[in-house]
């Protein structure tokens, strides 16, 4: 286990080199990180390749990004995503 | 036999149908590719009468904003996504500003609920809007709805009066008796024996009109609608900027852009407008997608930071004149026209088909349709 | 610091750094050609042959070679890249949202993605090849939006580019030689496979003997899988499915049922098996974004999937655009190769192809269609949704939402059915559900399927408002400047 981790809702998350954030969390253990806009569902990876978004998280504060595709960095924030991610623009 | 035929399964077509079947008619649709496949699918949905300078378009705009209203009562507005959300049309300038209130008073004269708006209340209305904008006009009476699901709509409603959408079925020819009134059309599957056609086959009405031996000057203009990634309502209205009137009217060839910015009830925000004369070219102009990015954001700088995540790409009909073409053709009795809306098919639609009907079944129309005569190019070349 | 317009320009563009594109930049540039090749990816190797990214801090990732076949030809080409990474012309992370035509040549409109935020580049070509790879089919039943549900391809993209397993009790279904090496990779990497559910049923190989025989090397790959899962202990059955996923929250278990050709449970077959994790695909869908982007011309593969009709050169329907791998017939990646370097020298300028590699090409492609007739999707899938089961993912669009518009509407075809109920809509754009929507819409209407209109998206990766405004500023300035 390496020392390198980036922070998931508040807690440090472990990662190995090269590791995408999807894997990272997978490897912890975590399923699933957002919920659907519609009916609240919750999701994770599933094509695991960048085609399908269902893993869209929220990372340095841009919601939306693909866990599977973004490589993970130390120092990384990253949280759980709700519905379109853009909730605070709602008018 | 049908009393009518109705080429075109577009919003316009569709209306057609729904109108002369609740006028009594037996009516069928034909249809060679798929219900709202055309134009109607490639763009916002919009019921405006904020475009619209005085005169006959806006009185036949103001007759549909009544029609669409009874549309949605007498068949589920919620359906199709019938929402009266109103316009707000905003300055960048300061002389803009001038302009657009000079233009908004002569609307009003024509019964058009047009408000002025000050720079400071335009986030009032619009929360998101750049700070920096002098004001602009709040239009209360502009819809919006889901294009396809109206068509559609109006097509399931006929058809629960009898009549017929058939399609995958093109147009290729007419007969007509020994008088010189149609009889029939040929299709690519099989004869349709009809007593009247109504040729609304939108961008492609030309063509169907060249099949009965009638020129109609309907040509394409390009348009390109940007789709966003799925969002929580940021924009309330149907917010543009007020050069898209000026572009609207325009008889440029060369590319018009102008920001039209809007929300959908799927959660996406679509982004227009540009024009262009083209023909059918049907690729992505990565200019004029950027271009209209910018100007988005230039209203909404929120949007930076959103995803573009599709882009629609259609062709508007337009006549030279700019003015629809609604009325029967004298040079083929039996052979009336629906068609070249440009980009306000959509809005139009109700009080085309229903003036249509009207013409159809000897009544006298809602609306006078002289400036919409097809006789009108007659002697100017298509 | 980097200009964000590049308007360098290079004799061969290449999209793609999986199988097919490593083999066509590398042929380029043997033959003199001034190569850029654009990848998605962190690493080389596509899909097929995936790596985890290459560290930053100097700590090798993780040995992933157990999992690998052909590690040698890969090794290869990605050592004769060393010239493309000491020039930068090897641009990962680039996500290309889109191609055009220019003069005398193609602009290939990419996403730098490698920083975190997004910066635009445009790379010219006087020639393209394009080998966008495909990814696993997929077809709804219900459950399948728990997460624990994964494609294929997706579990094995986590152990080979991540070394992570993607759960600790692991089913894999659905069908193809590929649900193969998927359960061994989980298998050897620690996990217990409960077991692989292949739909089809063996005897159908019986009629592409033949086939085989050309091509005895496929066969051995697939011994060597078997022997693996002997090893593991993991039971391999046929004519057999995964029919529901069962969870709260995530996967907690799924019902396997015994199936006939056309994919029809027989009754009283059915049995809940206990995992956290299921791994399915149903072949290959290729990635035609791109090229229909470019207008090149489509035809349906021997399992009716579009893809790109090319010649002898690998060259499409459109002059000086090339197509490999995947989008030209899903084949695997030895045909992706194979394509690759045919695409590759032709692209710079080979006036004819090496007739040997036009015969592998040929043996190749026939045993790629012997794999799809022998693993067709087995159609029963459609009468197993349930009222509330998600057929599109993104914008959750049920199957009652499906009937309800072909009965209400008299929507008959997936296209009408994505403009008024929203499949396809959403972030996928359709990749994923476009194939079962066309499937569920021809079942409830009763006529053939058809599936046009589905493989079109203009924009191919999604991208920002602000990059685009940020790119439209700066050619506004570079116009007022000349």
């Amino acid at each position: 286990m390496s020392d390198e981790s980036f922070d998931f809702d508040g807690r440090p998350m472990p990662f190995r080199p090269g590791q995408s954030v999807g894997a990272a969390l997978t490897a912890a253990g975590i399923r699933s990180w957002r919920t659907t806009r519609v009916d609240g569902r919750p999701r994770g990876l599933f094509c695991g390749i960048g085609v399908c978004f269902d893993c869209l998280i929220v990372i340095d504060g841009r919601p939306n990004e693909r866990a599977c595709l973004v490589v993970a960095k130390r120092g990384m924030v990253v949280e759980t995503q709700e519905g379109t991610g853009h909730g605070a623009l709602e008018v | 036999m049908s009393d009518v035929v109705v080429i075109g399964a577009g919003v316009v077509g569709a209306s057609c149908a729904y109108y002369a079947a609740r006028a009594g008619l037996s009516v069928t649709v034909l249809e060679r590719d798929t219900v709202g496949g055309g134009t109607t699918s490639r763009g916002e949905g919009n019921i405006l009468v904020s475009d619209k300078a005085p005169g006959a378009e806006m009185e036949l705009a103001l007759v549909s904003l009544r029609l669409w209203r009874e549309l949605g009562e007498d068949l589920g507005g919620a359906r199709f996504e019938l929402e009266e959300k109103g316009g707000v049309v905003v300055a960048t300038t300061t002389s803009g500003l001038a302009t657009l209130h000079e233009f908004s008073r002569t609307q009003s004269r024509r019964g058009v609920d047009a408000r002025p708006v000050c720079g400071e209340e335009l986030h009032d209305y619009e929360p998101h809007l750049a700070r920096d904008l002098p004001g602009g006009v709040y239009y209360p009476q502009d819809m919006q709805v889901q294009p396809v699901l109206a068509a559609a709509s109006l097509l399931a409603a006929a058809r629960s009066m009898g009549a017929r959408v058939l399609t995958g079925v093109e147009v290729t020819g007419a007969a007509t008796g020994s008088d010189g009134r149609l009889t029939a059309v040929h299709t690519s599957q099989g004869t349709e024996p009809a007593g009247a056609v109504v040729n609304a086959a939108g961008t492609w009405a030309g063509a169907v009109a060249e099949l009965f031996g009638c020129a109609v000057p309907v040509l394409p203009r390009r348009g390109f609608v940007l789709v966003t990634e799925p969002l929580p309502r940021v924009v309330r209205h149907k917010v543009y900027s007020a050069e898209y009137v000026e572009n609207v009217a325009s008889d440029q060839a060369g590319l018009e852009t102008s920001a039209v910015v809007e929300g959908t009830q799927g959660g996406t925000v679509l982004i227009g407008a540009s024009r262009e004369r083209v023909a059918f070219d049907p690729t992505l102009s990565v200019p004029v997608v950027r271009r209209l990015a910018a100007q988005a954001v230039r209203l909404f700088p929120v949007l930076a930071d959103v995803r573009l995540m599709r882009v629609y790409r259609g062709f508007r009909p337009y006549c030279p004149d700019h003015l629809p073409v609604i009325g029967a053709d004298s040079r083929v009795l039996g052979l009336f026209h629906a068609c070249g809306h440009e980009g306000a098919g959509i809005g139009l639609a109700p009080a085309t088909g229903r003036i249509l009907s009207q013409l159809l079944v000897g009544e006298e129309p809602d609306l006078d349709p002289a400036p919409f005569d097809p006789m009108r190019f007659a002697g100017v070349d298509a | 610091m980097a200009p964000s317009r590049s308007e360098l320009s290079y004799d061969v563009v290449v999209v793609g750094a999986g199988p097919a594109g490593l083999a066509a930049a590398t042929r380029a540039m043997a033959m003199g050609a001034s190569v850029a090749l654009v990848d998605a990816g962190s690493a080389p190797g596509g899909q097929y042959w995936r790596h985890p990214a290459p560290n930053v801090n100097g700590v090798r990732p993780v040995d992933v070679a157990y999992l690998h076949h052909h590690l040698e030809t890969y090794r290869t080409l990605v050592s004769r890249l060393e010239p493309l990474e000491e020039a930068g012309t090897y641009l990962r992370e680039h996500h290309v949202w889109t191609v055009a035509s220019t003069d005398g040549g193609f602009v290939v409109h990419a996403v730098d993605r490698s920083g975190g935020a997004e910066r635009l580049v445009e790379v010219l070509g006087r020639r393209l090849v394009l080998a966008p790879g495909a990814y696993d089919r997929q077809l709804p039943f219900p459950g399948w939006d728990l997460p624990g549900v994964m494609t294929a391809g997706g579990a094995q993209a986590l152990l080979k580019g991540h070394d992570v397993s993607p759960g600790r009790r692991v089913v894999v279904a659905g069908t193809g030689p590929f649900l193969l090496p998927v359960a061994a990779g989980l298998a050897q990497a620690g996990a217990t496979v409960v077991g692989v559910h292949e739909a089809a049923s063996p005897s159908r190989w019986l009629k592409e003997l033949r086939v085989v025989g050309r091509n005895l090397g496929k066969l051995g790959e697939g011994f060597g899988y078997a022997t693996t899962l002997i090893a593991k202990g993991v039971p391999v059955r046929t004519r057999s499915t995964v029919i529901a996923a069962h969870g709260d929250r995530a996967l907690e278990a799924v019902t396997i049922a015994r199936v006939d050709g056309a994919g029809n449970v027989s009754p009283g077959s059915e049995e809940m098996v206990g995992a956290d994790t299921l791994a399915v695909g149903w072949g290959f869908t290729p990635q035609l974004e791109l090229p229909l982007a470019l207008g090149c011309r489509t035809r349906p593969d021997v399992d009716g999937s579009p893809i790109c009709v090319v010649d002898d050169m690998q060259q499409s329907s459109v002059p000086g655009v090339y197509i490999a791998g995947e989008a030209s017939g899903v084949g695997g990646a030895a045909l992706a190769v194979v394509e690759g370097v045919i695409a590759g020298a032709a692209a710079a300028g080979a006036p004819t192809s090496d007739r040997r590699l036009l015969r592998q090409r040929s043996t190749l492609r026939a045993f790629a269609g012997a794999v799809q007739r022998a693993h067709p999707v087995p159609s029963g899938w459609v009468k197993r949704l349930d009222d509330r089961t998600v057929v599109c993912r993104c914008e959750e669009v049920s199957y009652a939402r499906l009937r309800d518009v072909v009965e209400r509407l008299a929507v008959g075809d997936a296209r009408t059915a994505k403009l008024v109920a929203r499949p396809g809509m959403g972030w996928c754009q359709g990749r994923i559900c476009g194939y079962a929507t066309a499937c569920v819409i021809a079942d409830l209407d009763g006529k053939p399927r058809s599936s046009t209109g589905t493989a079109e998206r203009p924009v191919a990766s999604p991208i920002t408002l602000g990059a685009l405004a940020a790119q439209d500023a700066e050619s506004q300035e570079a116009a007022q400047d000349r």
